[in-house]
């Protein structure tokens, strides 16, 4: 069933804020075995600039993606999850997540399209930390997949 | 943003290392922990085989955070990516067994940005097949 396209620009408000742990940090960047020291040693980091340990960059993916549940999980929408596949990822920096940033999520949706029978939604998700900079932006691309013919 | 690559040493068309990171049922285990998605397609067979899929596959996101490594390996300071993206073509099938799959990615300059940025493209492959398409970073240089 195609979704509908008033949707389209509906913004959705910023969420409650999460907390950068540097053990979550740690966790995920053991997680994808990458070894920079950057992710787990302070010194490290301090020698780039950062004033603590940063994230990988697709770390914010988990924020970003549970601040679109509100998008996902809309009833009005009418998004079946069931049959959604990830199709397009995409992060602009303005800098690196770091520990200790506090992190709000406003998610928009950007597109809503119907391609041969799937339905595929473009949400942009804002990541601001608490005082109010911008960090980082995602866009995610969903695609709910047509039934299959029987 | 201090990168170990200076602007003045790249061109179009410099490669850069390529990375090669292995995947099995305890990495994706791992990752599904650490990122919170616990998706049963990346590690219940019987409940990937019934959506469809041909095995277990490897979370989209994890192939997208190996390959960003062939970048931030290259420049040294993470914090040196400007934007990164990708778009998913073919999963990555990892078979119950303990050799997994293998996610093999290179990379090459593909432009000269203002301000000491460049565009990365990126090639990420598994068993033959290309895994994603679309596969860019631009990254500040010093």
């Amino acid at each position: 069933m195609a979704l509908d396209q008033s949707f389209v620009g509906r913004s959705y408000p910023p969420t409650d804020p999460y907390e950068v742990g540097r053990e979550k940090i740690r966790e995920f960047a053991v997680a994808v075995g990458d070894e920079n020291a950057v992710y787990t040693d302070l010194e490290a980091a301090k020698r780039f600039g950062h004033p603590d340990v940063i994230a990988p960059p697709t770390f914010v993916f988990a924020i970003t993606f549970a601040a679109a549940g509100q998008v996902v999980d809309d009833p009005q929408l009418g998004l079946d999850y069931s049959r959604v596949v990830h199709g397009d990822q995409k992060f602009a920096y303005t800098r690196p997540v770091r520990a200790g940033d506090r992190l709000s999520v406003t998610s928009t949706i950007e597109a809503v399209k119907s391609m041969a029978g799937n339905d595929i939604i473009d949400i942009r998700g804002e990541v601001h930390d608490e005082t109010g900079e911008h960090v980082v932006t995602a866009w995610t691309k969903l695609v709910s997949r047509a039934p299959q013919e029987a | 943003m201090a990168a170990q690559i200076k602007y003045a040493d790249v061109e179009v068309g410099t490669e850069l290392p390529a990375g090669s990171f292995p995947v099995t049922r305890a990495t994706l285990v791992r990752y599904a922990g650490a990122s919170g998605d616990f998706n049963p397609i990346h590690w219940n067979e019987k409940f990937a085989t019934e959506v469809g899929l041909p095995d277990v596959i490897a979370h989209g996101m994890f192939t997208m955070a190996e390959a960003i490594r062939v970048v931030t390996d290259w420049v040294g300071d993470p914090g040196a990516v400007v934007e990164y993206g990708v778009r998913f073509t073919k999963p990555v099938v990892v078979p119950n067994d303990d050799r997994g799959a293998l996610i093999e990615v290179t990379g090459k300059v593909a432009a000269k940005l203002d301000d000491n940025r460049v565009r990365v493209d990126l090639t990420a492959m598994s068993a033959g097949q290309k895994v994603l398409g679309m596969s860019r970073a631009v990254v500040a240089l010093s």
